[in-house]
């Protein structure tokens, strides 16, 4: 209890700052000093972010690494609402970025979150198909195929309930052999070839490399997933917190979400 | 406990079983330090349990479904390691071929393999593209996963080995002079193995195998990697919890108490029966 006041002044200078730094992702790319300059941060910075975002948040955490050596950053990636059930059972994160609003809610709704959480990227569910598609899958409808190996998120995780959108969107009773618990394992059963076709997002498909083809499809515009950001108000370490949410909004982290699928948000 | 105790070493030590006496305290405060580590995070689930919420969850015919189907694919599993895993077992323990060392410790790799790499293991070998697998597509039309039968068998592959080191273990302690007895009375290896070892190592067999139902009933990293997720299919009830904790943390503690009274239920009703025809 003897560090309260210590811990006050940090939730104060936090919530001044705010989860989208100063606003918006251009004032943070503009006029704050670029984030992976060296601001001296230290000790140990605890990200937990979807699992979608591994590719982008495990470079950016180098680029942040690179500038402060005496900073080290610990990813936990995993499905959002196994994330946002984490830190409210207590979990010791600084960062949350989540796939979908609901979660971030859980979360901002026990008063975690360091004020508001900012969006950061949108990402659009797509088609994958093994190389070469085996199964001769063209659009959504082909989920209605009961002949082909198909495989969905399940309805509880964010990519399902898009999945049960899109689906709905377009009139079609989906046939799927599987419902997977995260949308890296619908990726993986694609990759090994076990499926003819999964629906994972825009940006899963981009990080498959060339194991995997991507099939856009029109009614992916009926469940655009926007993904918030925002620092924890019981950080651990709430300087290199603002300052990984920060990178995250700046131009820097904007050009690594779209190299790898995402796209800015519309808003 | 009391009743197992009674069985195995009868008469002698009966004076021995006033409740408390004669456990020396540097094995009574450990001993009471590990029932409670592993009781407290049972009683955990009890007393967060939602009590109202059992009711609509257990009505939901999903629940019945993956219950069921858990059973099942559970003891088909503990059916089928018993088939491989007790002749496999004797071997590891009594016969004299050469690398048996090499063999066990192979045997024994799905204990410590993460079981979502079995499962991503068993694609290999098992998968549409998988070397087995790709063969039985390709001849029968046969694919193995996202079926009940890929429930078994990563249940089998990670559930087994429990067997195997349990009667390995249970041949060792038996006394080898039994079946030299009975070879030089004449019975081949084979009527040996049936009608001495085995009887012999009943109990061992017994424990094995429940052992590896309570593995198999638990099991869900190469379930959900090579099975899949699909109520009714594959849906076990692990899986059911895992995805309900996405949604609905507390529907996911009613399921997890639901499948462990079952599972202790059913421990406990094997147990007498086992345990009584095990010591006539």
């Amino acid at each position: 209890m003897r560090t309260r006041p210590l811990l006050g002044l940090l939730a104060a200078g936090t919530l001044l700052a705010g989860c989208g730094g100063s606003g918006s992702a251009d004032d943070a790319g503009g006029e704050a000093a670029p984030a992976t300059e060296d601001s001296g941060l230290s000790g140990t910075l605890t990200v937990f972010a979807a699992a979608s975002l591994t590719d982008v948040f495990t470079g950016l955490g180098d680029d942040l690494m690179a500038a402060n050596p005496d900073l080290g950053i610990r990813f936990n990636f995993a499905g959002s609402s196994a994330l946002a059930t984490q830190i409210v059972q207590g979990a010791p994160a600084d960062v949350f970025a989540s796939a979908n609003q609901a979660q971030m809610a859980v979360v901002t709704d026990a008063d975690l979150g360091a004020g508001e959480p900012a969006v950061f990227t949108e990402n659009v569910l797509e088609i994958a198909v093994p190389a070469g598609n085996p199964g001769d899958v063209t659009g959504l409808a082909d989920f209605a195929d009961a002949d082909l190996a198909l495989a969905v998120c399940a309805d509880e995780v964010p990519c399902g309930a898009a999945a049960a959108q899109v689906f709905e969107a377009a009139g079609i009773t989906a046939m799927p052999d599987t419902e997977e618990e995260d949308v890296r394992a619908a990726l993986t059963k694609v990759q090994l070839g076990e499926v003819d076709a999964a629906l994972v997002y825009a940006s899963d498909v981009r990080s498959a490399g060339s194991d995997v083809e991507g099939i856009e499809f029109p009614e992916a515009e009926e469940a655009v997933n926007e993904y918030p950001i925002c620092a924890l108000a019981e950080a651990p370490n709430p300087e290199a917190a603002q300052a990984f949410v920060d990178l995250v909004l700046s131009d820097e982290g904007q050009e690594a979400l779209e190299g790898a699928g995402f796209r800015a948000p519309s808003a | 406990m009391k009743a197992g105790g009674r069985d195995l070493l009868p008469r002698v030590t009966e004076r021995r079983h006033r409740p408390g006496a004669g456990i020396p305290a540097p094995l009574l405060v450990p001993a009471a330090l590990g029932v409670l580590f592993l009781v407290l995070p049972l009683v955990g689930l009890v007393v967060r349990a939602p009590w109202s919420a059992i009711g609509p969850v257990l009505a939901e015919p999903e629940v019945g479904q993956a219950l069921r189907l858990s059973i099942v694919s559970a003891t088909l599993a503990t059916g089928l390691s018993m088939l491989l895993g007790v002749p496999l077992a004797w071997v590891l323990a009594r016969s004299r071929i050469r690398g048996r060392s090499v063999l066990r410790a192979l045997v024994t790799v799905p204990l410590v393999l993460p079981p979502v790499v079995g499962g991503v293991a068993l694609f290999l070998v098992l998968g549409r593209q998988g070397i087995i697998g790709g063969w039985l597509d390709d001849t029968f039309g046969i694919t193995i996963p996202f079926t009940t039968a890929a429930v078994v068998i990563a249940e089998t592959f990670v559930a087994m080995p429990f067997l195997v080191v349990s009667v390995e273990g249970a041949l060792r302690a038996a006394d080898a002079r039994f079946e030299d007895v009975a070879a030089t009375l004449g019975a081949d290896r084979w009527t040996t193995f049936r009608r001495v070892t085995l009887p012999m190592v009943a109990p061992g067999v017994a424990a094995g195998a429940v052992l590896c139902w309570a593995r198999a009933l638990g099991e869900f990293g190469a379930t959900i990697t090579f099975a899949g997720n699909f109520p009714g299919t594959t849906q076990t009830m692990p899986l059911a919890v895992y995805l309900a904790l996405q949604r609905d943390p507390e529907a996911a503690i009613v399921l997890s108490l639901v499948l462990l009274a079952v599972s202790l239920a059913t421990l406990l009703l094997l147990r007498d029966r086992w345990l009584g025809r095990a010591v006539p």
